[in-house]
């Protein structure tokens, strides 16, 4: 099905099942512990262990490895090293080769995988390795690296740099101008689930349970870094314990799994271990941010730019975190820039919302910082420079499409955003949350060793269309069974992709089957970029319609006017029970969404705004934060029940970017040092408030058949700022560089008394 | 982790002895701890004598009015007694500001004394650490120090003692009882207990090969207001910044002992002559000669202000 027209009035529209805030309908399974993980598959009694092996430097080569101890040792099946591994290539979406040697590219990369009968007997020969290594020296100081960075190849954020109008000239001749630096750390996805895998060989045919969140683009990965055709790898991913990002590639518990497996001729299961994790997968990149902002006296801004540098492996990318700033707030002269340093620590990418997180952790503390100095409420300073068009993203219509003069035409270079609701969540948080007790002068609530602040900042993130198909079954019985090969990282796809069906085929949610995760079903979009929901569930969509056509054809309605509902198909006063359809024979629909260029005619985003309440200790410095509220415009809300879920996870994950996370670099040793879950913290229980969350009534006809667009990064974009503003407001003490913790204030707190 | 031989013991006696009997032997008791070192291999027993069936979970009144508390009683079972909370509320605090509810549960008295540092590079066997490998040096100097000792350190070592347990004993002068192979015991004040790094810093404690620690024991209580404050960075389940233990009376004359400072929980008796004269005096000379790091010069300051908050709560009847 193609969508390259807004969508009309359609099925979902009648809302009785989608937008309903149903349980998770694989939720029973996994609270009794029966839904298999990626590690738990019992693919067989042979099934043996593979131990991962991470380079002892972060760079330099392996002069050699001695294995005899290891191979020695009771249990031990076989070693991989890339000296017996075979040829192998480096996967599309990888920048580095998961399995290292003789060269290793960053500390913690694979070099070995010792394989034995059980998993402690692989970890004791794993330790028996004698492992020679050549250092070299590395880059591994952002800061120091800077001015050698450079302009990258634009990828999946867009250009590299963009700039509209005059900056410079603007920013010279603003009344009022604001000018700061910012740092974000580097940051771990932290999921609870590591990455495994159990890999097993039938002749050339390759089997591999694990946890990923985009099936294809593992199936496609493996088996180029293998060498062998797609069609003879199968990649099974049913239930997958977070991801963030972390999981969206190939990764080498998976590599190693497959080549253990080919090794000892056995099924081999391979997990991380959890302190290898932080250095040998991907993580958030660290960021250098300057903005400068010009405004009028009375508070529209004239001037915005924004440059972002960080650092990746030699071919990798930068940290998108301008992004945002091309799109968020009027003004006429703007510019943003990216610049990328290389850097020898492990692979940075995607972590939740990349870009726009990191982005607007730094934008949105100037934002309030310009507010300030303007004299202006943050709230109101922030809708005065709201913008119904992309002001930075200009539009390339294509001449001979006959939609294009449906377009509103004021613009012409500048596309209309879809949907814009952003001043109403900005409106209505501040409201709801009360936000007009805020003393504007900071420093001025305190409660007995407590100082009270309350902090605000936007949120936005982009809305991406990706492809999506699914293959949807009738049999005689009434049940549809949904097959994808779409992920649910705990985001609650199942459930979503379950409404879909039951709304376009009439019948009840238990009476719909989905089964995902496996390559072996039609390729989604997968899980990631907060695409997932709106694009899996319009594929779904799709077949769905197909299906409809199937049905009323074999029952003799015309497919347009037929209704279907209560497990019957009804037109002209005729009945038919859908189930008659699939007899004798199961009826079988596959179907796809595929878009058309409407997201380069509208902007498509999502938009939203946080209000945080802390309480900083004024002795200690110590900050506890008290309520959190977002409010969210993000299309049509599909499950208000698993969408809360998401957006109250994200706050949850934006307070631990805001107080705690940081992968502390080693700048000599080159790694990062707190490399396991009590060195890398993340808030825990104790940590987090009474959250609240707010949906803003919207559809986006623009998006898909859905209406809907993502929203489980939208909650964690901007959270960060919203405390830091915050604790501005509560001390004030500006901290500018993440995460905002006590030894960072307590300088500059008021004496004890 | 390595392959290892277990037995269980059934007296203190013949758990020491067995001790003795094979070199680098380790007592296991929660587990907590020791564990997470065998997996990673920065401990290495041959041999584990299990002592968790030793009948050493007791709490009992001592003669002179104190506590006996057995090696193997729980911190969570320590934490609750009506007679701690009631009369040595500072370790009932310092206890619960420790780990989390479900480590509690099998934390010991003495596997809690003798945990070893967090430091970081300590953990990573692939980093220099003279803790861990005698001689190969000290990554945390010049490294990532935000966590380590601003007191007490040597060229060799910064790391810090971690419990928070240790703390609170120590303010409260209690004292460990050990036994040894040969049948007989000593009594160790908690001060002596942990050594400092100096040139040997992978030597934790005075404890020889093969002495288990039976029991700790309190004096009779002292009264007072007793506080516990541990600052970390985030609410719960983080190791201590800095931790300060107090026992605070009416006249203004207290105690204090800091933990996160130092190789051991830290105390100097002499300072706390200071008192009543407020928390700068007492932590100028309670930190005298103090030797930070860049990343961790806060946490002199930090004590200060968590000492002077807590005389000021004391006085104004807050607490
Ligand atoms: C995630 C995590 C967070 C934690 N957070 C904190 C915290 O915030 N604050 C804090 O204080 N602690 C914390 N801890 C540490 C915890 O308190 C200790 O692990 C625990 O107290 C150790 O007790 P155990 O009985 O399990 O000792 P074990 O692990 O059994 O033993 C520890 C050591 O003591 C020795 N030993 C045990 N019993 C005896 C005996 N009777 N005689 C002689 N030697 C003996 C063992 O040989 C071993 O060397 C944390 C631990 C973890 C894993
Ligand atoms: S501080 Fe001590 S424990 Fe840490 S690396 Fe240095 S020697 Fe090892």
């Amino acid at each position: 099905m193609k969508f390259d027209i807004p969508a009309t009035t359609n099925p979902i529209d009648q809302l009785k099942v989608v937008g309903q805030p149903v349980d998770r309908i694989e939720g029973p399974l996994k609270t009794t512990g029966t839904a298999p993980y990626a590690y738990e598959h019992n693919v067989g009694p042979d099934t043996a262990y593979g131990y991962v092996v991470g380079a002892a430097i972060a760079k330099g080569r392996i002069a050699s490895i001695d294995q005899s101890a290891a191979k020695a040792a009771p249990g031990v099946l076989g070693i991989v090293t890339a000296e017996n591994a075979g040829k192998l290539e480096k996967g599309n979406f990888n920048t580095v080769k998961l399995l290292g040697g003789p060269n290793v590219d960053h500390y913690h990369q694979a070099i070995a995988v010792v394989v034995a009968g059980t998993f402690e007997q692989a970890r004791a020969a794993a330790q028996l390795l004698r492992v020679n290594y050549e250092r070299s020296p590395g880059r591994f100081d952002l800061a120091a690296e800077k001015d050698t960075a450079i302009k990258p190849k634009p990828g999946f954020g867009g250009p590299s740099d963009s700039s509209v109008g005059d900056f410079a000239g603007a920013f010279a001749a603003a009344p009022v101008q604001f000018e700061a630096t910012y740092t974000t750390p580097d940051q771990s996805h932290a999921m609870m689930e590591p990455h495994a895998s159990i890999a097993k060989w039938e002749g050339d045919k390759l089997t591999v349970w694990t946890s990923n969140q985009m099936i294809a683009w593992g199936v496609g990965d493996l088996s180029k870094t293998l060498g062998i055709p797609k069609e003879n790898v199968r990649l099974i991913s049913p239930y997958i314990g977070g991801g963030f990002g972390g999981k969206l590639f190939l990764r080498a518990d998976a590599l190693l799994a497959a080549l253990a497996a080919r090794e000892v001729r056995r099924p081999v299961k391979v997990a991380l271990q959890r302190p290898l994790i932080m250095n040998n997968t991907t993580h958030r990149p660290a960021t250098i941010q300057r903005i400068r902002l010009g405004a009028t006296t009375d508070g529209k801004l004239t001037a915005i730019a924004h440059e972002s540098w960080s650092g990746d492996q030699p071919g990798g990318q930068p940290e998108t975190a301008v992004s945002q700033t091309r799109l968020l707030y009027a003004g006429e002269h703007r510019m943003t820039a990216m610049r990328l340093a290389v850097l020898d620590l492990p692979e940075g990418n995607a972590m939740r919302a990349p870009g726009e997180a990191p982005g607007m952790m730094a934008l949105e503390i100037a934002i309030d910082e310009m507010a300030e100095k303007l004299g202006l409420d943050p709230v109101e300073f922030r809708i005065r420079n709201d913008t119904q068009v992309a002001p930075d993203n200009p539009a390339k219509p294509a001449a001979s499409d006959p939609q294009s003069k449906a377009l509103p035409e004021k613009h012409p270079s500048h596309p209309p955003f879809s949907q814009r609701q952003f001043v109403e969540c900005l409106r209505l948080g501040a409201e709801r949350f009360g936000w007009n007790q805020r003393d504007p002068k900071p420093a001025q609530a305190r409660e007995g060793s407590w100082l009270r602040g309350i902090g605000v900042a936007s949120a936005f993130r982009n809305n991406i269309l990706m492809k999506s198909a699914a293959r949807v079954r009738l049999d005689h019985r009434g049940t549809v069974t949904i097959e994808t090969d779409m992920t649910d990282i705990g985001t609650g796809s199942y459930t979503i992709i379950a409404q879909t069906a039951a709304e376009m085929m009439g019948v009840p949610l238990k009476n719909v089957v989905v089964k995902l995760g496996d390559s072996q079903f039609p390729v989604s979009c997968g899980s990631g970029g907060q695409f997932g929901g709106n694009n899996s569930t319009s594929g779904v969509y799709a077949a769905c319609a197909k299906l409809r056509e199937a049905v009323a054809q074999k029952l003799g309605f015309d497919a347009q006017t037929a209704v279907f509902a209560n497990g019957t198909v009804t037109a002209n006063g005729r009945s038919v029970p859908l189930a008659q359809a699939a007899d004798p024979s199961e009826l079988v629909a596959e179907d796809g969404i595929e878009y058309g260029d409407l997201d380069k005619k509208y902007q498509q985003s999502t938009f939203g705004a946080h209000f945080v309440e802390v309480a900083v200790n004024a002795v200690t410095g110590e900050t506890r934060v008290r309520r959190m509220l977002a409010v969210c415009a993000a299309g049509r809300i599909l499950n208000p029940k698993t969408a809360r879920s998401q957006v109250i996870g994200a706050m949850t994950m934006g307070v631990g970017a805001a107080l705690m996370e940081d992968l502390v670099v080693d700048k000599r040793l080159g790694f990062f040092v707190n490399h396991d879950l009590a060195g890398y913290e993340v808030p825990v229980h104790a940590d987090i408030p009474h959250q609240d969350v707010i949906f803003i009534d919207e559809t986006d006809p623009i998006s898909s058949p859905m209406k809907a667009k993502g929203v489980g990064e939208l909650g964690i974009c901007g959270v960060a700022a919203a405390l830091a503003n915050a604790v501005y407001n509560a001390t004030g003490i500006r901290v500018r560089d993440y995460p905002i913790t006590l030894d960072k204030l307590i300088d500059r707190l008021p004496p004890v008394a | 982790m390595k392959p290892f031989t277990f037995e269980r013991a059934r007296t203190p006696t013949e758990a020491a002895s067995a001790a003795a009997r094979h070199p680098g032997a380790k007592f296991i008791a929660g587990g907590t701890n020791l564990l997470d070192l065998m997996k990673l291999e920065i401990e290495t027993p041959m041999h584990l004598i299990d002592v968790n069936g030793l009948g050493l979970d007791k709490i009992e009144a001592t003669p002179d009015g104190g506590l006996r508390i057995g090696a193997l009683v729980r911190n969570t079972d320590l934490a609750a007694d009506a007679r701690v909370r009631q009369d040595y509320a500072v370790l009932s605090r310092a206890l619960l500001a420790g780990a989390s509810g479900q480590l509690r549960n099998m934390a010991t008295t003495a596997g809690n004394l003798l945990q070893r540092t967090r430091c970081p590079y300590f953990y990573d066997t692939n980093m220099p650490c003279n803790k861990r490998a005698p001689g190969s040096g000290c990554s945390a100097i010049g490294g990532f120090s935000r966590q380590h000792a601003v007191i007490g350190v040597s060229d060799a070592c910064i790391a810090t003692h971690p419990s928070d347990m240790a703390v609170a004993l120590r303010v409260l002068d209690a004292v460990v009882e050990t036994i040894r192979p040969d049948g007989s015991g000593r009594s160790i004040p908690i001060a002596e207990l942990h050594r400092l790094p100096g040139d040997q810093p992978h030597i934790d404690t005075v404890l020889r090969a093969g002495e288990i620690i039976t029991a700790v024991t309190l004096p009779k209580p002292v009264g007072g207001s007793q506080l516990y404050y541990k600052v970390r960075d985030r609410a719960s389940f983080a190791f201590a910044l800095v931790a300060v233990a107090a026992i605070i009376q009416q006249d203004g004359t207290g105690r204090v002992a800091l933990g996160g400072v130092a190789h051991k929980p830290w105390r100097v008796e002499a300072a706390e002559a200071e008192m009543p004269k407020g928390a700068q005096a007492v932590v100028a000379r309670l930190l005298a000669g103090a030797k930070p790091t860049e990343e961790n010069a806060f946490k002199l300051k930090l004590v200060e202000r968590v000492l002077t908050a807590m005389l000021a709560d004391v006085r104004g009847g807050r607490v």
